[in-house]
């Protein structure tokens, strides 16, 4: 089966004095279904690895295969698209928009994949169940807590039923006890068979997922996976 | 519109068929109305800007409207049948005088309805009592008025009586709606004389002002026999007004001067006093379209307020639209989203502009008792002209929300 990801000698070079390489030749394969950890420290390429798995940017040279798609054959009208039904984004900062009730803030979410409103809330409803908010429907972002404002956004990502979860630092901003939930949360969703995959620095929560790649100055340094494939029970190692 | 089923992450479609959704006109509107209520003060604040704009012309279109609708009004009640022929000017020297026979030839015409004259009664003059200084005839006219003269203008009378058969005989007078003011005579019972020409007469009515004949407000009329007799009036008619269907105008007007003076039909000037009144409005026009120029640009500088907004909405809105790429919107998405935003902000602005511009039109044509007109096209043209001035002022913001590059967009928050 083709993975939902696949690289291969990707590189992306941002021009300056000297350039720099934020990806050096990257090759990795994400199967449907699992569930990995990006993880490195800040400047070691994270965020334009994310960029790149979420078509939001294009690589220099190399492979880039997004959910069967030649993303280096596809316009920018195409990717649009593609991101719209294919990939689910989770950003640290949430990007709620404020003053708009959590049903509308994830059936926003599906604005474009042509969905008639009805339909989007009918499915935001469900989504938000889905990530355990049935009684914050109705809330603003002002109204939640942490935690809930990122499980709002998780529900957003999600309620496109998309191939591929990207999940930026999602514990970020959040305090542990919260961060933990939503950990759980993407735990639960993999182990329902979505496709997720984690950017973080926190060692911590990638600790508990299932497969961890370390990148440092660009490149993968090591590819290790988690003897316990099951989702484990989240905040054991806090 | 072809939709997939986005579930199925397994299906391979082809790369072609990976078309983006086209957004629904009610989600565009949704959208940007969203974008605007997020931040109401700006938004009440640039629509303000485009509402005063707005409010303006429709004010200036409205009450110039009303007035003109007014002037309209006024000429279907008074009709513009009426026709006044005076001496015009003379090659041959001297001043030229209608004959004194004029009211009895133009009488003679077909069609004429009505015909009636007045004649100025040289080198008399009116004054409140004998006291007063004989330089300060306040400008008014004395005339010699035939009985008929009234009904031939459309005249009415504020108070008194007109001049009727007996009291042309009589030293008895009517003043002019202005005259009475200067004068300051309003009592016609009799009880009140005025000084004119060397002699007492009595005030027996005060005339409405005259819009067809409005040399009458300031005159004061006496009986044609009583100027002849008392006033030394050479009987030659000044002003003939000749009344007739508005269909016969043309055809009598072209008769008229050879008719008064068959020797020298040259030197008699015809006018149509509907004319006049039309013209005066058309004046106005000039000062219509002055300020109509000042409300354009109070549109601009509304414009250019919103533009500004929008620009700093962009600036201040990077992540959000780092979001919806992510989301997966199109550029052309965010520029429709973007644009429409703008749109609305100024539709607001129009609308209200619209509101406030027909309610000050109401007032003003109720404290003048105008009827209140105010044309569709107006309206249709001021929302015409917000929704041009909101796509402008969008243009280059929402072009460069577009063009921001996603990932420029997410890091920037």
């Amino acid at each position: 089966m083709t993975p939902v990801v696949h690289l291969s000698g990707v590189s992306r070079v941002y021009p300056g004095q000297p350039p720099v390489r934020a990806l050096d030749g990257v090759s990795l394969d994400v199967e449907y279904g699992e569930m990995v950890g990006i993880v490195g420290p800040s400047g070691s390429g994270k965020s334009t690895m994310l960029n790149i798995l979420g078509t939001l940017d294009r690589a220099d040279s190399g492979d880039v295969h997004v959910d069967g798609y030649d993303v280096a054959a596809l316009s920018d009208r195409q990717l649009s698209a593609l991101r719209s039904r294919r990939i689910g984004f989770v950003f640290q900062q949430f990007f709620l928009a404020p003053g708009v009730s959590a049903l509308d803030n994830v059936a926003d979410g599906l604005l474009y994949t042509g969905l008639s409103l009805r339909k989007r809330r009918a499915r935001a409803r469900q989504t938000l169940q889905r990530v355990g908010l049935a009684d914050r429907v109705h809330h603003r972002p002002h109204e939640l807590s942490g935690g809930q404002r990122q499980r709002v956004a998780v529900a957003r990502a999600l309620a496109g039923r998309p191939s591929l979860l990207l999940a930026d630092e999602p514990t970020g901003a959040l305090d542990s006890a919260s961060g933990a939930a939503v950990i759980k949360l993407l735990h639960e969703l993999h182990a329902a068979g979505t496709t997720i995959v984690v950017i973080t620095h926190d060692h911590d929560v990638a600790r508990e997922l299932p497969r961890q790649l370390h990148i440092l100055d660009g490149r993968i340094s090591a590819d290790e996976r988690a003897e316990r494939s099951a989702a484990p029970a989240p905040g054991g190692a806090r | 519109m072809r939709r997939k089923d986005t579930s199925d992450g397994v299906s391979r479609l082809a790369q072609s068929r990976l078309a983006p959704s086209r957004m629904r006109p009610a989600d565009v509107l949704r959208v940007a109305f969203s974008g605007l209520r997020t931040r109401p003060l700006r938004a009440v604040l640039s629509a303000l800007g485009i509402a005063v704009g707005i409010a303006a012309m429709v004010t200036v279109v409205g009450i110039s409207a009303s007035s003109q609708e007014q002037v309209n009004r006024q000429l279907r009640e008074l009709g513009t049948g009426l026709l006044t022929v005076s001496p015009g000017t003379s090659f041959r020297g001297g001043e030229p005088k209608l004959p004194e026979n004029s009211v009895g030839m133009v009488a003679r015409i077909d069609r004429v309805q009505a015909v009636s004259a007045i004649g100025a009664v040289e080198d008399a003059a009116v004054y409140r009592n004998e006291a007063i200084d004989a330089n300060r005839t306040n400008a008014l006219a004395v005339y010699a008025a035939d009985t008929a003269l009234l009904d031939t203008v459309s005249g009415t009378v504020a108070a008194g009586r007109w001049l009727d058969a007996a009291l042309a005989e009589y030293p008895a007078v009517v003043l002019g709606s202005d005259a009475a003011m200067l004068l300051g005579i309003s009592r016609t019972d009799g009880s009140v004389d005025v000084w004119l020409g060397g002699h007492w007469f009595t005030v027996v009515g005060v005339l409405d002002p005259v819009p067809l004949a409005p040399e009458l407000d300031m005159s004061v009329l006496v009986g044609w026999p009583v100027a002849t007799e008392l006033l030394g009036f050479d009987g030659a008619p000044t002003t003939v007004y000749e009344l007739s269907a508005e269909d016969d105008v043309a055809d009598v007007r072209g008769l008229l001067p050879a008719t008064v003076n068959p020797s020298n039909p040259e030197e008699v000037a015809v006018s149509r006093p509907s004319d006049a009144l039309a013209a005066q409005a058309a004046v106005d026009e000039t000062l219509t379209t002055l300020l109509l120029a000042l409300g354009a640009v109070a549109l601009l500088v509304g414009g250019i307020g919103v533009a500004n907004t929008m620009v700093i909405a962009v600036l201040e809105r990077r992540s959000e639209v780092g979001l919806r790429r992510a989301l997966g919107a199109t550029r052309p998405h965010i520029r429709r989203q973007f644009l429409g935003e703008s749109i609305l902000l100024a539709g607001l602005g129009g609308v209200g502009g619209a509101a406030l511009g027909g309610v000050v039109t109401a007032v003003f044509a109720a404290s003048r008792e105008w009827q209140f007109a105010l044309p569709v096209w107006v309206l249709g043209g001021a929302a015409g002209a917000t929704v041009v001035v909101g796509a402008l002022a969008g243009v280059y913001p929402a072009a460069r929300a577009a063009r921001m590059p996603p990932t420029a967009a997410l890091s920037a928050a």
